[in-house]
């Protein structure tokens, strides 16, 4: 019997490296908008918790790790990425699966800084966007989530539909980065 | 000339380069005015008007003379100034505004009849007849004046723009700029320090002045090293700050690779946007030129560009200097000459108490007040007070009418400067902008120790603002000697006394204004086009309103300045829309079945940012209308597959979703069974049509609304507005799903067995009725099916995860052709909704409200809905308004065409008499003719009128039949197959 072949928003279009940095596509997984109705917030952390051991998170904050993270996405809005998200979920918050909406990316090297900085109007330095911070804001001409994962990486997350544009526009700049050899 | 033993520039690395196509050299650190200066070129340039001889005036961004044109083809660069531009190996670089040559210019007769040419000339002259205007005289006069012209390509060069942030950033990096990162950095704040010059000091570079019992230069390396060492603190050289902004915001240009043979993967340029919580302006001052006969002729310059050129690139730009001067400070040029062994011819100053000269004459009480060479100077004249006239041999002026601080940064939210009357120039006014402090020149502290000092007390200002501690700093001993100054701005006499080099403007003209009643300083500005050139008036706006000042009998203060705006430097379109040329002026969005498409042959077209397929192509046909027929053929008789994945999807969920959807749409929805999906309509606040679509409930209180594609944004903004502004009470929340899923038409009488081919379980008419929805499994996939139709026909929506989706839309193709169907296209989707009368926003353009369309009986009157009251206005519903009909042709012309106009048989073709017109047109190959669709005036009365309609653009008359705008099917039993 036939069956339907799964592609990858960044297919085809992913790893690449420009100097110190490297731009690569997440592993599929899955995605859960999870936003809390009236006066629920606390039952969806406790289910959160309870479920995929992160509370939810507080506006521009991400919680949880590598695997099991929920990034705060908007207004009364977080992103479960990576855990199915638990049943119990849905009868405080409305629960819509977004694990093929949207592009993950991960940039990473000594440099992402800098290559954001042509891109994101943000202020992205360490100092001041600690690792579990995260952004609604604007890539270029995209409306993006960026988070960062480590000292020297970031999960950017666009609409499954641009991500050729997310590459190119990130690739561009990590080129002009890397051709100046520093920031 | 050069000049042994001076200078930064590295003599170990010399570069050639080109000027007009002749070879010079150079050496690495020179600009291109330093090096045609060291090869004893003066004569750079023609002026903008009368096309005279222009050469070097100045050593920075402010130049007034030399600008030229770098590079060639689509890298064509013009109006650089040759005194930023640094050389580079292989560098080609050309004069502007002459022709043939510079040294022979036939437009340079322009200066010979100068007594006609003079301000307001053109507006006086070029009157009449007025038809002249467009088609002779502007011609002409474009192409005689003017500077450097485009290279009519498409830019070639890669450009960046980037965003930076920090506690403090300083704008120049002359002693006070220093100062103050110094005293910022060593208390620990993040600081940037921004240079416009390729080398930090600014003037320190410049001068022979003593920092700390060391040269200036010396103390301004050692700071810039010790500042380069700090993690805290970001040096950008070749970074002109161009501009304030709101909230602490400031544009700046760095030059990149301009100074580049090679620019080996780097940005010609980048535009920064740079967020400070304060800063501090240390921008310096930009010396002026006095006005007085001939005063443009090459060889005449700033006094401090020449010790510069000393100092800075070790040239002498003459043999036999003279100096004149109306301060003390310009009597250093002289002293500096002389120390360098470089002759200095004298020094003519216009007061009688001017210091004496140390090996060389000062001619003390007198005024140049000509100056004589053909293509560059050879000699001066100067007056005394008693009117006796001398003359000096000479091929260098450095003349010096006192400093103007750089204010402009602190006037570019609309703030304007105060007038210092004891140094006669113009200071900032304190808080112009927020967070910004003037130190140093800029602010009109003159001496170098008065710069350290305000440097070091603005940075200690800011730390503090800052909340960060702060630590004392010892300002060291500088140079503090006293600016005295007698003011000059124009010597009296007769001839042309040029005030802005760039577009020649003199003092003449300036009281010719003064004269016409253009009294205003603004006035004054747009009648003579002083500071309209690139400099912006930078050398020339203070002397200009000077002079205004003496012709209408006012001071200077009441005269005021015009607009500072920026930018400050001329800055390149292409760096403010870096990354947006071409295609990187959008994103662009693909469906998952794009690749299949284009693999097809098919054409995109865009909607919006998406890009989808107008028609698939198929062998042998020649025309669009053979495969958009031939897909309207498969929809009708057999199958067809369309993606329409662009349409917006919205995720509604919460016990009030229902009661929402009763309040954004005009019609119920909380009566909507779980299972069914339901038409809705939706208006505006102001009672038009906002948008329709379908909305499935799948669950009791989870619905998916589906919206046009080209207001999925606005459609989900306004939700948003409706949840958070007008119903907070409702415990409702929305999530875009439009991306989530792949989502393909399947349309057709045989659209249900190309399904069952896929479906895991079976449907039929009596489990899967018209307008049903629910899950499905397709292929081994979860999916959602939903049983609509927007041709007419028995149809479905299949939706997938849209990682499966460029395998279910190759795998629904192919099986759609093996049962005599396929993929369509925009095109077909277009002619099978407009047979059906169905709207598009061709329809619902923003004018038609429920009742124009026909749908008023939608709007519910069993509640209220956004719209709805305003949509009862009376002219609202006025049967005269323009009504939604269908249009077909009946006479010999068979074509009809959207944006035409309808009119009565009788009437002529006027605005007046249009009747109606035409949204939407298509080829019906059901009924072997156009139809359309269309609004005219109580247009469901007139059914079967026959009518003319008119396109004047492209020519097209039709005489057409009005008729009910659903022409097929009109009964729908076809839907529910």
């Amino acid at each position: 019997m036939a069956e339907l072949l799964a592609k990858s928003p960044c297919d085809g279009l992913l790893p690449v490296t420009h100097g110190s940095v490297t731009l690569s596509e997440m592993d599929m997984t899955h995605l859960t908008s999870v936003a809390p109705y009236k006066g629920r917030d606390a039952d969806v952390s406790d289910t959160l918790k309870q479920a995929h051991g992160m509370a939810f998170p507080a506006p521009n904050r991400a919680t949880g790790k590598e695997g099991a993270r929920a990034v705060w996405f908007g207004r009364g809005q977080a992103m479960l990425i990576g855990p199915f998200p638990d049943a119990a979920l849905s009868a405080d918050a409305a629960v819509s699966d977004q694990s093929d909406a949207w592009a993950l990316v991960r940039l990473e090297g000594a440099d992402c800084e800098n290559v954001l900085a042509r891109l994101v109007p943000v202020d992205l330095r360490q100092s001041v966007f600690k690792r579990g911070h995260t952004v609604r804001t604007q890539l270029q001409h995209m409306t993006v989530s960026i988070t960062r994962t480590g000292d020297n990486a970031f999960l950017i997350m666009t609409f499954r539909s641009m991500a050729k544009t997310l590459v190119h526009d990130l690739e561009t700049a990590m080129q002009g980065v890397a051709a100046r050899g520093t920031g | 000339m050069r000049v042994a033993g001076k200078g930064l520039v590295d003599c170990s690395k010399p570069l050639r380069f080109l000027f007009d196509g002749t070879s010079y050299q150079g050496f690495e650190g020179d600009t291109l005015a330093s090096a045609l200066l060291a090869n004893d070129v003066k004569m750079v340039a023609r002026s903008f008007k009368y096309h005279r001889p222009r050469g070097i005036v100045g050593a920075g961004s402010e130049e007034a003379g030399a600008l030229v044109t770098v590079g060639s083809g689509a890298h064509q660069d013009p109006n650089v100034r040759a005194t930023v531009q640094e050389i580079y190996e292989g560098l080609s670089a050309q004069s502007q505004n002459r022709w043939p040559s510079l040294g022979f210019d036939i437009l340079s007769v322009n200066d010979l009849a100068a007594p006609f040419l003079g301000a307001g000339f053109y507006y006086k002259t070029f009157m009449w007849p007025k038809a002249f205007w467009e088609k002779l005289y502007e011609p002409v006069i474009r192409r005689s004046a003017g500077i450097g012209a485009l290279s009519g390509l498409s830019n070639a060069d890669r450009y960046e723009k980037a965003f930076a942030f920090c506690d403090l950033l300083v704008i120049g990096s002359g002693p006070s700029g220093l100062m103050a990162a110094l005293t910022a950095a060593r208390a620990g704040a993040d600081v940037i320090l921004c240079e416009e010059d390729s080398v930090f000091g600014g003037r320190l570079n410049g001068e022979s002045l003593e920092i700390a019992e060391t040269s200036g230069q010396d103390w301004g390396t050692a700071a810039i090293a010790e500042l380069s060492s700090m993690d805290n603190v970001r040096l950008m050289s070749r970074t002109s700050v161009t501009g304030a902004y709101d909230q602490g915001t400031y544009g700046a240009l760095e030059r990149v690779s301009h100074h580049m043979t090679q620019a080996q993967g780097k940005p010609l340029e980048t535009f920064w946007r740079i967020v400070a919580k304060r800063a501090i302006l240390a921008a310096g001052a930009i010396e002026r030129p006095v006005a007085f006969r001939n005063n443009d002729r090459p060889g005449i310059m700033t006094a401090a560009a020449v010790r510069t050129y000393l100092h800075r690139y070790g040239v002498a730009p003459g043999k036999a200097v003279t100096v004149f001067a109306n301060n003390d400070d310009a009597h250093r040029t002289a002293k500096d000459l002389v120390a360098a062994g470089v002759h200095v011819a004298g020094v003519i100053d216009t007061r009688t108490d001017a210091p004496d000269g140390q090996g060389y004459p000062v001619y003390k009480g007198a005024e140049v007040c000509d100056s004589a060479g053909r293509r560059a100077l050879e000699s001066v004249s100067f007056r005394y007070a008693d009117g006796r006239v001398d003359k000096l041999q000479t091929d260098c002026l450095a003349m010096s009418g006192g400093w103007n601080p750089t204010v402009h940064l602190t006037c570019h939210m609309n703030g304007r400067p105060k007038w210092d009357g004891s140094i006669q120039s113009f200071v900032p006014t304190e808080g112009m902008v927020a967070g910004l402090e003037a130190v140093g020149a800029c602010n009109g502290a003159f001496s170098t120790h008065a710069a350290l000092l305000q440097g070091n007390a603005a940075a200690l200002t800011a730390l503090g603002d800052l909340g960060l501690k702060t630590i004392a700093q010892d300002v060291p001993d500088a140079e503090d000697a006293p600016y005295r100054l007698k003011p000059l701005w124009a010597v009296k006499g007769k001839g042309r006394a040029w005030l802005d080099f760039q577009n020649d403007v003199t003092v003449k003209d300036v009281k010719m204004a003064a004269q016409e009643n253009f009294r205003s300083v603004e006035h004054m500005k747009r009648y003579t086009t002083q500071g309209m050139a690139p400099d912006q008036g930078k050398n020339s706006n203070v002397a200009a309103l000077a002079v205004l000042a003496d012709a209408t009998g006012r001071g200077i203060p009441e005269t005021g300045t015009t607009t500072f705006r920026p930018p400050f430097v001329p800055v390149s379109i292409a760096s403010l829309g870096a990354g947006a040329q071409g295609k990187g002026f959008a994103p662009e969005r693909f469906t998952t079945s794009h690749t299949a498409s284009v693999e097809r042959g098919a054409p995109m077209i865009e909607a919006g940012l998406w890009y989808r397929p107008s028609y698939f192509p198929a062998t042998g046909e020649k025309t669009w209308r053979e495969s958009c027929d031939r897909e309207v053929g498969y929809v009708r008789n057999a199958v067809g597959v369309c993606d329409v994945s662009t349409l917006g999807k919205i995720d509604i969920q919460g016990p009030d979703a229902g009661a929402f959807l009763d309040f954004v749409y005009t019609n119920m929805f909380s009566t909507l069974k779980v299972g069914r999906t339901r038409y809705g309509l939706m208006l505006r606040e102001d009672g038009t049509v906002m948008d329709d679509g379908t909305t499935a409930r799948l669950g009791e209180s989870h619905y998916v609304m589906t919206t046009t594609t080209a207001a999925a944004g606005p459609v989900m903004r306004h939700l948003e507005y409706v949840k958070q502004c007008l119903r907070p009470d409702l415990d409702v929340n929305l999530v875009s799903v439009t991306e989530q899923w792949a989502q393909f038409a399947v349309a057709g009488p045989k659209s249900r067995d190309l399904l069952n081919g896929l479906l895991d379980t079976k449907i039929d008419n009596e489990n899967w009725p018209f307008m049903a929805c629910g899950t499905v499994s397709a292929l081994g996939v979860e999916g959602r099916l939903f049983r609509i139709s927007f041709s007419g026909e028995h149809a479905y929506e299949v939706a997938v995860p849209a990682r499966y989706g460029d395998s279910l839309f190759r795998t629904l193709t192919s099986r759609a052709e093996a049962m005599g169907g396929g993929a369509y296209g925009m095109e077909a989707l277009n002619v099978l909704r407009i047979e059906k009368g169905f709207i598009t926003h061709s329809e619902i353009h923003g004018r038609t409200n429920a009742f124009d369309i026909g749908m008023e009986r939608m709007v519910s009157q069993k509640k209220d809905c956004i719209g709805k009251t305003m949509s009862e206005r009376p002219g609202l519903t006025d049967p005269e308004r323009e009504q939604l009909v269908g249009v077909k042709p009946i006479g010999p012309v068979k074509q009809l065409t959207a944006g035409s106009f309808l009119f009565k048989s009788e009437d002529s073709a006027v605005r007046e008499n249009a009747q109606g017109y035409m949204t939407s047109v298509g080829f019906s190959p059901e009924f072997g003719t156009f139809i359309g669709l269309g609004f005219l005036s109580n247009g469901r009365a007139r059914h079967g009128e026959q009518m003319l309609m008119v396109d004047h653009l492209r020519d097209v008359v039709a005489r057409v039949e009005i008729c009910d705008p659903v022409f097929f099917d009109p009964e729908g039993g076809r839907v529910r197959g």
